[in-house]
Parts: structure tokens; sequence; C-alpha cells
């Protein structure tokens, strides 16, 4: 009897949950369309191409941005490259700083929050439409993003705020209100706004509601498909435990998850490489005659080098601004030191993880070639693949012609990354937060409660428009940021050559651990 | 000259065992200096999540603030009680490490610590610790059982 009872009750509750999600499936579709309406100039705008051209603005943005740093800091990335090693090591950390925040840990948590999707997917997407020589233009770009991080990541640890109870809050916004007022110049404060309402909508949008998204459908991926409302109500609750709740420990275990995934991916795409080491000449020759012919893919040499400009950029976000939020809690007298550590983080992020997924794609045969051209079958817009792949599950079946088990692993490993980059954003969204609107319990509850309910949003529908509002709002913190980098470069350029200057006499040194 | 003795605490039964010992020492050799080093297990190559890292220099100084208030001040205290010269030090890092790298720059001779803890996480301190301070340590090293 009481079991009818309760089988009765499961039933209409579960009747219930049903019709909701029906109805919240429609009313999303009104806010789809109403949404759609509202941004598409917006989006359309971040996105366009250069007139006469296919190349995204944006894209070139960053690109020249990126370009102007390398050259005006010497090629800091080429120069300062061994010495960021030798400062993650902590060769010149003082000891008496033990339990501060090291330049590993800054390092590590800013990588945690950009490795993830675009690494995997992203890549894929750009291998499966501009062929492997987007490869050699992503890692181009990579290398070059490599000064754009060191930037923005000097002059957010140098105007980062450090309040009495000893926390920090650092990043774009206060470089720009704080930096600009320094150097005499109108409207860094404007700049700060601006900057921090694209960064809350980037968090709740490609930080929160795309990630969720994507780890839903990893999930559903393995066991059928199923509404996505449930998945985005248990993250929501994990999201909740930790960044509400403040259950540390599972950050923690994530904080620690993440790498050693981050690490099993690598080291099975070189296990990968190594069983294929007769063919790892032959991508390379792939990747570099791709670069400067198409090999027929579509767009031709333009095409592979768009694909792989903006998926670099879509990975590592350098010039964005977020790292910059992610590494001014580092302890350390020298704001330099964390733009010389910053510069692997690109190189981490797309110079390695991206080259590796791109390799793995190329050498495992599934991008389908006209053995009497040599060129690319292509299929509309995209390469032809073996068993008609794209995106995230080219990258899985690619691995699993090595390690026919590895797609399930990528399936934990991209729920896991999505996690963790939903609690970076979480962090980036709430520092432009209280920035709009103070520090204060009240506030930053409310920017934590508000980013709990996106998760379930945006695992719940297919939110299509909002996910490209999100995308473009990422990039619009581009646009803010490396309009301020531009007026502070100089003030980086001091710190650099007083740094370096005071390396060279030995004034600086390592200490003795 | 003063002969400087470095006890190793962690707060729990087996470090007083080792304050105990090295009171004793002390005794015995006269013109004695206890330093009570209590270390804060950290690692600079942990992973954090960015709000933990904002907030690291806030729970750095609470966490050594904690430590000196309720481990190392009552331990030094209740070794002057007994007439005997103290100091406390708290630092963060490994503690096999760090006891006996602060042996070496306090000039020490002597380094006292307990075989175990009978507080399931507290005995961080003294269970590989022990070994490995024994295996590393540049001055002579005294685990009490």
């Amino acid at each position: 009897m009481k079991s009818t009872a309760l089988t009765t009750l499961a039933f209409s509750i579960a009747g219930t949950l049903t019709a909701y999600a029906q109805e919240t499936k429609s009313v999303d579709q009104a806010v789809n369309d109403a949404f759609a309406a509202a941004t598409g100039p917006f989006v359309s705008f971040i996105f366009a191409p250069i007139p006469g051209t296919s190349f995204p603005w944006i894209v070139m943005w960053l690109v020249i941005a990126a370009s102007v740093f390398t050259i005006y800091f010497g090629f800091i990335q080429v120069r300062g490259f061994v010495h960021s090693i030798q400062l993650v090591s902590g060769k010149y950390s003082d000891p008496k700083d033990a339990g501060e925040v090291s330049h590993f840990q800054a390092l590590t948590t800013a990588l945690s929050g950009t490795v993830g999707l675009g690494n995997i997917a992203g890549v894929a997407v750009a291998v499966g439409i501009g062929g492997p020589g987007a490869t050699f233009w992503m890692i181009l770009a990579g290398l070059l993003g490599m000064a754009s991080k060191f930037t923005e990541c000097t002059l957010g640890v140098k105007y980062r705020n450090e309040y009495e109870d000893g926390t920090v809050s650092g990043g774009p916004m206060y470089y720009m209100s704080k930096g600009f007022a320094e150097r005499g110049l109108p409207g860094g404060k404007v700049l700060a706004v601006i900057f921090s309402i694209f960064c809350i909508m980037g968090a709740l949008g490609g930080g929160n509601m795309f990630q969720a998204n994507q780890a839903h459908a990893q999930i559903a991926g393995i066991f059928g498909d199923f509404p996505g409302w449930i998945t985005g109500l248990v993250f929501a609750v994990i999201v909740f435990a930790v960044i509400v709740g403040g259950i540390k420990s599972i950050a923690n275990v994530t904080e620690k998850v993440v790498p050693f995934m981050g690490i099993l991916y690598v080291g099975t795409a070189i296990v990968i490489l190594l069983i294929n080491y007769d063919k790892i000449g032959w991508a390379f020759g792939q990747i570099f005659s791709g670069a400067f012919t198409g090999l027929g893919v579509a767009g031709g040499i333009v095409g592979a080098l768009i694909q792989g400009f903006k998926r670099a950029a879509f990975s590592n976000e350098a010039g964005v601004g977020s790292a910059a939020i992610a590494h001014s809690a580092v302890r350390t007298k020298e704001p330099i030191t964390e733009g010389v550590v910053s510069l692997l983080e690109p190189f981490i992020d797309t110079v390695v993880i991206c080259t590796m997924t791109a390799l793995v794609i190329t050498i495992s045969g599934l991008l389908i070639m006209d053995p009497a051209t040599g060129n690319f079958v292509l299929d509309g817009n995209s390469i032809k693949t073996v068993g008609d792949v794209s995106g995230v599950s080219l990258t899985s079946a690619a691995f699993a012609t090595g390690f026919i088990w590895f797609p399930y692993v990528l399936a934990i490993a991209v729920v896991l990354f999505a996690f963790s980059t939903m609690i970076s954003w979480s962090y980036y969204g709430l520092k432009a937060w209280t920035y709009l609107f103070g520090e204060g319990k009240v506030q930053e509850l409310t920017f934590k409660l508000l980013f709990c309910v996106f998760v379930v949003i945006g695992a719940a529908a297919s939110l299509g428009p909002v996910i490209d509002f999100s995308d473009a709002a990422i990039f619009a913190m581009a646009v803010i940021n490396i309009t301020a980098l531009y007026f502070l470069m100089p003030v980086v350029k001091k710190e650099m050559n007083s740094y370096f200057g005071r390396l060279k006499t030995g004034e600086i040194r390592k200490f003795q651990h | 000259m003063t002969t400087k003795i470095i006890v190793g605490v962690d707060g729990s039964g087996s470090g007083e065992r080792a304050i105990d010992h090295a009171k004793k020492m002390a005794k015995l050799i006269g013109k004695c200096e206890l330093l009570v080093v209590f270390v804060i297990e950290w690692s600079p190559y942990a992973f954090q999540t960015p709000e933990q890292n904002a907030e690291r220099h806030k729970r750095r100084e609470e966490e050594i603030k904690d430590a000196t208030d309720h481990i190392v001040q009552p331990a030094v205290d209740r070794i002057k009680q007994d007439g005997l010269t103290a100091r406390g030090i708290v630092r963060h890092g490994h503690v096999a490490d760090l006891l006996s790298s602060t042996a070496v720059d306090e000039g020490a001779e002597l380094i006292v610590v307990a075989r175990s803890s009978e507080h399931g996480l507290a005995s961080r301190v003294f269970g590989t610790s022990t070994a490995n301070l024994v295996m590393h340590a540049s001055v002579p090293v005294t685990v009490v059982g």
C-alpha cells in the first residue's frame, strides 16, 4: 500500500517535472527568440568579417595586438622563457614567503580556467575545417599570444587592490581605473565599467552556460539522451556547494583531478604519437604544406589561417583579460615576474596541448584524402571524415584509434574541465560584479546564486543565441582590455627593463632552498 | 655559549613527550635554549582555486596566529615555568626539511621529535616526516618513543 502510494507519488512528480521541462522548453524558445533579436546585432558586430574577406575583425584585433606586444617587448616570449621556468620552480621565491600563493599556483589556477573544451573540441573544429595546416597558424597565434598574457598579467599584479583583511582583488578593471589615473589619462573608470559588464556576461555565458551545455552533451553521449535540466541541477548543486557553501573539499578534489586529467590527456597523445612514430614526420609535413597551400580545404590557405588563429584565441584567452584576474593573487614584490610566468600559459595551452590534439587527429587518418591529388575530400565546408564525426567526437574517435577505451576517459575529462572552468569563471565574474556593486556578503551571494541558476539554464536548453552572445561577450572583453593595454604598455616596459637590468647585475638572485 | 635544541611539535601528546625529553636534556646540559618549532604542512605546488588564491595571504596569517596562540606559545610558556629559556617558531612548508634547515640556520646542536602522534591528521608531523628527518637532517636527531 505504502509502496503503491510512493510509486504514484513518484510518477506524479516525474509527470510534473516532464510537463515543467516541456513548458520550460517552450519558455526557453520564447526567451531564445527575444534574446536573439535583442543581441543579434551585437553578436554580428563582434564576429563581423573584415570587408571583402571572411576574416573576423576580432581575430585580427587579437593577432595584431599580440604582434605589437611581441615587438614592443623585444620577443619577451623567447627572452623570458627560461626565466619563467626558473620562477615557476621557485628558484627566485623568498623562503620567508612560504605559505603565500606561489608562481606555480597562480599559473596552474589560471590554466585550469583555460584548458578545457577549447583544447579538445575547438582544435578538432579547426582541423576539421581548416585541415592540418590550421595547426601551424594556431601554434603561431599561441606563441604571439604569450606577449599579450605577459602584458595583462604584469598589470594585473601591479594595480591589484590589497585589502586590510589580507585578501586581494585584481584584474583589468583595476589596472584600467588605477593605471589610467596614474598616467593622467581620462576614461579609465569608464573602460573598467564596460569591461566588468562584458566580463559578467562572459562568465555567465561562455564560462558557465556553454560549459554546462557541453558537459551535458558528453554525459548524454554515454548514458543516452535525458533531460538537460537534470545534469544542470546536479552541476548547480555542486557549484553551489563550492562557491556558496564554501565546501573546499570538492574544489580541492577538482583542482587535483583536473591537472591529472590534463597530464593523462597529453600523455596518451604522446603514446599514440610514439606508436605511430613513423608518421610524425609526415604529419608535420601536412601541417606545414597545409599552412601554405591549404591542401584543398575550403578557403585554402586563408581558411586554414582563420581557423588556426580563431581557435587559438578561443582556447588560450590571451588578451581577453581573464588571466589578469587569476594571476593577480600571487605573492611577489615584482609584478613583472608574474607576467613572465604567464608566458607559459598560452605555451602549455596552445603550443603543447592543442598541437597534441591536432597531431593525433592528423595521424589517425580520420580526415579523408584523395590519394590521386593528395588534397582533402570536402563535405560542404568541412573535411570529410571517417564515420562522419566532427568537434569533440572527432577528437574522441582519433584517440580511440590508439586506445579503444579513451573516449570514456575523455568524456570524464570534458566534464571535469567544464566544471573547473565554471569555478574559475565564477570567480572572474564575481570580481567584475563586486567591482561594479561593491565588496560585500550580499553582493557576492547575489552573483553566486545568479551563477548557479545559469548553470541549470545552460544545461537545460540549446541556447544557441545565448551562447553566441556569451562568446561575443568574452571577445568584447578583449576589445576593451587590449585598448587599455595599448595605453598602459609603457608601464610594463619600464618594469621589464628595470627587472631584467637588476637580474643581469645580480641584484636579483636565486634563493638557497 | 648557549646550546640550542630544536623541538618539533604538532599540538598533540607526542609533541609533549618531545618537549619533556628536550627539557630533561636542557637541564643536563645547563645553559640551553629550546626552540619550539611548529610546521604548517604546505606545498608551493598544490593546486588551488582562484578564490583560495585571493584569500591565501589572509589564511596564512590566521594559520600562523592559530598555531602560535594554541600550540607554540603555551608550550614556550610551560618550558619557561621550569626556569628554562625558550622561543617559538611557526613556519610553512615541508616538516622534515624545515626542522632541519631551521636547525642549521639557528646553529642548533640537536633536534628532538616524537615518533608518532596520537591524533590522526596531526600525525603527519611525526609520521613519515620523522623518518625523512632522520635520513636527511644535518644535525643529530633524537626520536622520543
